[in-house]
């Protein structure tokens, strides 16, 4: 546990005294603000507009106008960032050589990978915080439910976890940032267009496909529904890739 | 305390190092020394546990360094070589880190690590970012990373690579400071390191084992004779004469003329003998001039050259 601190506290360091952290908040902020304001913007001019037409007054929701679809662009956003945050992971470690030291201190490799996800994680939830802002401003301004609001977080948290821990195993195989960063945005896309296959495939194996969506299991939780089925699916999903990721360690062992 | 036997360790089908055996006792400084490329960096990250070997087993302090992993890495310092350290943290926030998962317990870790900086002579720079910090300093940087939790092992691969040489005769002053209590492992391609430094030399070339024994035996045991250089003033003919009449004298040549009269000349002799009292004798008989005399020693730069050639034979 102390271990994991010490690697958690170093990784923090790392992010946030250099300007990655710092500009990939910003944009993630600046994005995600303007997705924000157009949709809200739109819900404005509706409103306006509705007031000549009761037909259009009754179908107005401010939760299925504006916040679901708030969430579904930040997971976008989330796609694209993530790749940013993990990419020097391990891959830094190991173009520096400082890994070589990492992996002769007494501390398992469970150890530093969970140290380094925590530390990636917990940039990650600092990312969101600014958005917290906007689902505010919403609840000033307007009257959406709550409970579409918190599913839509637990389910862009889930999210980032399972991009995360995809991005550390992809880091552990390259020296180099670049790399890391493309095929893990390569990999993460895949995992989001994977169903359009199912379209054009048997019906078994169109279901495999769906199931293995990483963006069909988030819709229902931007909708507002908790279903565990999509939460197991992000935990299996974190989980695999970190146990990959172990394996990947622990390659070099057999690798001459 | 450290015991290898038959290391072996191939890269694909390339072997690096093949059935390396010695071992080093407690407190004494071993030199690795070998050209680069002879595998000196494979068998010390295999001491280190950063990676398994193909055959062969390595013990530090009893524990095998492949089953007992965690127990060798808790009782070694490790300095890699070029000193891979996070360049964008401070000495102390990275030595705090070392500290932390080196173990040691909050309320001890400040007392070891201002110890490990005294020893290594960088707490003028605690405070400053290791990437800005010059190399002789990174060094030791490196070298209290490796101290900080008091190991029994030492294993420092190439410690006074790119320094210059008042870095570098300061970085062995603080080596064999540290010998002692520890045992300390050092690989070095230069050879007056090893005599300066360490107590044993292993000598390894092209992944095999040449030689293990202290500098003097391998020079005692590699000298034929002993070589004495003079600088005479007198007639060389005469002078050439009269040496090789001398009781003992197996070999003279004469070098290069320092003026018209005054030569310098190696002579041979048997290793029993020491022949510069009777070399002074009869020098002043004739009535030359001895300008010099001293005995050559045969340099590790020789002995090393001499094993490397004898094994190609």
């Amino acid at each position: 546990m102390v271990n994991f601190y010490a690697i958690l506290k170093k990784e923090m360091g790392s992010y946030f005294k250099s300007p990655i952290a710092y500009m990939v908040i910003a944009v993630f902020s600046v994005i995600s603000g303007y997705f924000f304001y157009s949709l809200f913007a739109l819900f404005g001019v509706m409103s306006v507009q509705s007031m000549n037409n009761p037909n259009m007054q009754s179908a107005l929701n401010i939760t299925e106008e504006v916040v679901g679809p708030v969430f579904s662009t930040m997971s976008i956003l989330v796609l694209f960032m993530t790749p940013f945050l993990t990419m020097r992971l391990f891959s830094e470690e190991k173009k520096s050589g400082t890994i070589e030291l990492l992996m002769t201190f007494p501390i398992k490799d469970i150890e530093i990978i969970m140290g380094k996800f925590g530390a990636c994680f917990l940039t990650f939830l600092v990312m969101l915080t600014p958005t917290i802002f906007y689902q505010a401003i919403l609840f000033i301004l307007g009257k959406p439910e709550l409970g579409p609001v918190i599913s839509g977080y637990i389910g862009i948290v889930l999210l980032g976890a399972s991009f995360i821990s995809l991005g550390i195993l992809i880091s552990t195989m390259t020296e180099n940032q670049i790399i890391a960063a493309v095929v893990t945005f390569g990999a993460l896309l895949l995992f989001w267009i994977i169903q359009w296959g199912a379209s054009f495939t048997g019906p078994v194996f169109a279901k495999v496909l769906i199931q293995l969506s990483i963006i069909e299991h988030y819709q229902e939780f931007a909708r507002g529904v908790i279903d565990t089925n999509d939460a197991i699916f992000y935990c299996l999903f974190a989980f695999f890739f970190l146990f990959l990721t172990m394996r990947s360690l622990e390659s070099k062992k057999w690798r001459g | 305390m450290i015991e290898v036997e038959n290391l072996t360790k191939y890269y694909g089908n390339i072997p690096a190092i093949e059935d390396i055996t010695f071992t080093a006792e407690k407190g004494e400084i071993l030199g690795f020394l070998g050209p680069n490329g002879a595998g000196k960096t494979t068998t010390m990250r295999i001491l280190s546990c950063f990676m398994p070997a193909t055959r062969g087993t390595a013990r530090v302090a009893g524990y095998d360094v492949f089953k007992d992993s965690m127990e060798v890495r808790k009782r070694i310092g490790y300095q890699p070589e070029n000193v891979p350290i996070y360049r964008d943290m401070s000495v102390s926030a990275y030595l705090n880190f070392v500290a932390q998962v080196r173990g040691i317990d909050r309320r001890e870790r400040k007392a070891k690590i201002g110890k490990a900086m005294d020893e290594c002579g960088i707490t003028g720079v605690s405070g400053k970012l290791i990437g800005k910090l010059s190399k002789g300093y990174r060094q030791r940087v490196g070298i209290a990373q490796a101290l900080v939790h008091d190991p029994e092992v030492l294993i420092l691969d190439e410690p006074t690579i790119g320094l210059d040489p008042r870095q570098i005769h300061g970085m062995r002053d603080l080596i064999k400071n540290l010998g002692g209590q520890r045992t300390i492992i050092l690989s070095t391609h230069i050879l007056p390191e090893v005599s300066m430094t360490c107590q044993r030399v292993v000598i390894i070339n092209e992944g095999r084992l040449i030689a293990v024994d202290t500098p003097d035996n391998l020079m005692a045991r590699l000298q034929k004779g002993t070589k004495i250089l003079a600088e005479i003033e007198g007639p060389p003919d005469d002078i050439m004469r009269e040496l090789k009449g001398m009781p003992g004298v197996t070999n003279i040549e004469k070098k290069d003329a320092k003026s018209d009269n005054t030569f310098t000349y190696l002579i041979d002799s048997t290793i029993d003998r020491d022949i510069r009292k009777e070399l002074f004798a009869t020098v002043s008989k004739n009535g030359w001039l001895l300008t010099e005399i001293r005995q050559i020693d045969m340099s590790l730069e020789d002995i090393f050259l001499k094993l490397v050639t004898e094994e190609k034979d």
